[in-house]
């Protein structure tokens, strides 16, 4: 598998990264990733990332979850067997507002947390090697990408003179 | 950045970045003290003496506890509901107060939420017991069988499985995704050995790209959001247990709120007891400040009111409602034969949320230990009130009998307690005790470096 080439800036907080994002952007530059230790507002504006779909699949799955609990309620007193219990009726629709509450929240919970997994491609891999192992500290990196041919170490300083940068290295 | 002048800084002391970080995986990276040895010991004890009297009610039945035929369901459903009503804060803080962008739950988390597994495990523990068969457990979930039975959905007991397992799952995915980013950084942060194999694969392979921060932070503000009306219901279930039986004492329909406001309150007594050991054991002082105990100490004032109030109104509604039976099961309650109860569950829940009204006590370190290990005491009596007083004197006065703890019964509370500390001890040396991430991202906000920085230029 080909390795993407990238050159990678390092700043050491958070105010420089914005402005150092912000102006290679204004110069065309393509951003492949920035990498924080923490998240950065703002940052997900200025590389324009669509904002996430997750929070509509867990609407779907807590649907899908109220109409299986309720469905399966009602069938099970109703059609499969219908219990006498203390006189009341057999669709007892209160009594199934418990558990069909519990299973949405279920559903919902369970296909959001598994989306999020899935979609940042998030899997338990002991050969794991991070690109810098100070990211998680205190690092801040932005990855620009070097495919195109005409971006250079040099042309990055000069993009990004005036702002503090901690080390730019290909 | 915006600041707040009312509030004193969250983060105290002059820190970087890296001195978040390195300071709160110091217990990971470095050896236990003897203090940890020794309280692990003792509560590791408490937990081996628990799961002897557990292996005993299982071999030799329930015979080995006081209950009796009028008194059938008393110590261990009391300390089920003490135990589900502790696990209710974890997910308070960290789902509620996310979502009224609270900062100061930033540093106290983590710690809540898995405090709260720990003893909603502890909670389960007791329904598999005093099943009386625990190898037939498996008998509550709907599923089909060669019986052709399901099970009564009717039943709160079986919404009561329900609502503890989604309970107990939806925690466990909250507190893992917030522990991403950290196991991370901790993977970073060590070097070589096995150790650094097991966090490489507890971290998922996080990056921290800023595209998998903004998922993140999407998931994690809507799971607080469905986990808010859930950890409302959970207790609120538990609560119907009760309230859906005709008994005396049982049968109101101010259970499930006052429920609730109790759970949170014996939650954040128990968070405050466990935090306030570890900051001191861990060095966290500049983390958990004293205006973290005094914000939780707040919401104890405001839950411990909400207990009051429902104390006070089921003795005006056994009066207003004019029935005998209720009048005579309040009565029997407070001047009965088990008044101390009573009594003890009054001065210690009603009592001492009032005395924090001063701010010289609810600032007060050793005052909110003392007082929170009361509030402890206090809801476990409560639970024990409703229970046992309700039940020892039935409609059939020849049947009326007392009841009296065995200590097969006593080692099951005990045993919990000692699981309960094992597992928090174990917890605070293998997953960073302070969310750092969440730390880091107000250290520039609410820290009080840049606090004062900007205080005095403003």
């Amino acid at each position: 598998m080909d390795s993407p080439k990238y050159i990678s800036v390092f700043f050491d907080d958070e105010d420089p990264l914005r402005e150092a994002v912000r102006k290679l952007l204004e110069s065309k530059e393509t951003i492949i990733d920035v990498m924080t230790p923490f998240p950065v507002h703002g940052i997900d504006k200025l590389l324009s990332i669509k904002r996430s779909r997750i929070p509509i699949g867990g609407f779907i799955f807590g649907i899908l979850g109220a109409t299986l609990a309720f469905g399966f309620m009602t069938w099970v007193f109703t059609v499969s067997y219908p219990l006498i219990i203390g006189g009341k009726p057999f669709f007892a629709v209160p009594s199934f507002i418990p558990i069909t509450f519990e299973m949405t929240v279920l559903f919902s919970g369970l296909a959001m947390a598994a989306a999020f997994f899935v979609r940042s491609k998030l899997k338990p891999d002991i050969r794991f090697n991070p690109v810098e192992e100070r990211i998680t500290d205190n690092m801040f990196v932005i990855l620009v990408d070097t495919g195109n041919g005409n971006t250079t170490p040099q042309k990055i300083r000069s993009i990004l003179s005036g702002i503090k940068t901690l080390e730019i290295r290909e | 950045m915006f600041q707040s002048p009312l509030r004193n800084p969250l983060i105290k002391g002059k820190k970087s970045y890296q001195d978040v970080t390195s300071q709160l995986l110091d217990p990971m990276v470095n050896k236990a003290g003897k203090l940890w040895y020794m309280g692990i010991t003792l509560s590791g004890g408490a937990m081996m003496f628990g799961l002897f009297m557990i292996f005993w009610t299982i071999w030799q039945g329930i015979g080995t506890w006081g209950e009796n035929r009028t008194v059938g369901w008393a110590l261990e459903i009391t300390t089920f509901v003490w135990w589900i009503g502790i696990g209710h804060a974890g997910t308070f803080i960290s789902a509620i107060l996310l979502l009224f962008r609270q900062r100061w739950r930033n540093s106290i988390n983590r710690s809540a939420e898995a405090m709260t597994l720990i003893a909603v495990a502890c909670a389960a523990l007791f329904p598999l017991i005093h099943l009386g068969r625990p190898l037939l457990t498996f008998f509550i979930f709907p599923y089909p069988n060669t019986r052709l039975l399901w099970v009564n959905f009717n039943s709160p007991l079986v919404w009561d499985v329900f609502a503890i397992s989604t309970y107990f799952t939806i925690s466990l995915i909250f507190w893992y995704v917030g522990l991403i980013p950290d196991i991370a950084t901790l993977r970073d942060k060590l070097t070589k050995g096995i150790k650094k194999s097991v966090y490489n694969f507890l971290s998922f392979s996080w990056k921290g790209s800023a595209r998998d921060w903004h998922r993140h932070e999407i998931t994690s503000i809507m799971l607080a959001a469905i986990a808010t009306p859930l950890v409302l219901s959970v207790h609120s279930i538990v609560s119907m247990d009760f309230a859906t039986s005709i008994l005396p004492g049982w049968h109101t329909t101010i259970f499930p709120p006052y429920f609730v406001a109790g759970a949170i309150f014996s939650g954040f007594a128990m968070v405050l007891t466990l935090l306030i050991i570890t900051r001191k054991a861990l060095g966290l002082e500049d983390f958990i400040t004293i205006e973290h105990v005094e914000s939780m100490n707040k919401i104890l004032i405001a839950t411990g009111s909400i207990v009051g109030l429902a104390y006070i109104t089921e003795i005006f509604m056994s009066w207003y409602s004019g029935v005998e039976y209720e009048h005579y099961a309040l009565m029997n309650r407070v001047t009965g034969p088990y008044w101390w109860a009573y009594w003890i569950m009054v001065i210690c829940n009603v009592g001492s949320a009032q005395i924090l009204w001063i701010k010289k006590l609810r600032t007060n370190l050793w005052f909110t230990f003392f007082l929170s290990i009361i509030i402890n005491i206090g809801m476990w009596f409560e639970r024990f009130v409703i229970i046992v007083t309700s039940l020892h004197r039935d409609f059939l006065t020849s049947s009326w009998t007392m009841y009296k703890p065995t200590i097969v019964e006593y080692g099951l509370l005990i045993g919990t307690l000692g699981i309960f500390f094992t597992a928090f001890l174990l917890f605070i040396r293998i997953f960073p005790v302070i969310s750092i991430f969440e730390v880091k991202s107000i250290l520039k906000t609410e820290g009080a470096y840049s606090a004062n920085k900007e205080l005095n230029h403003g």
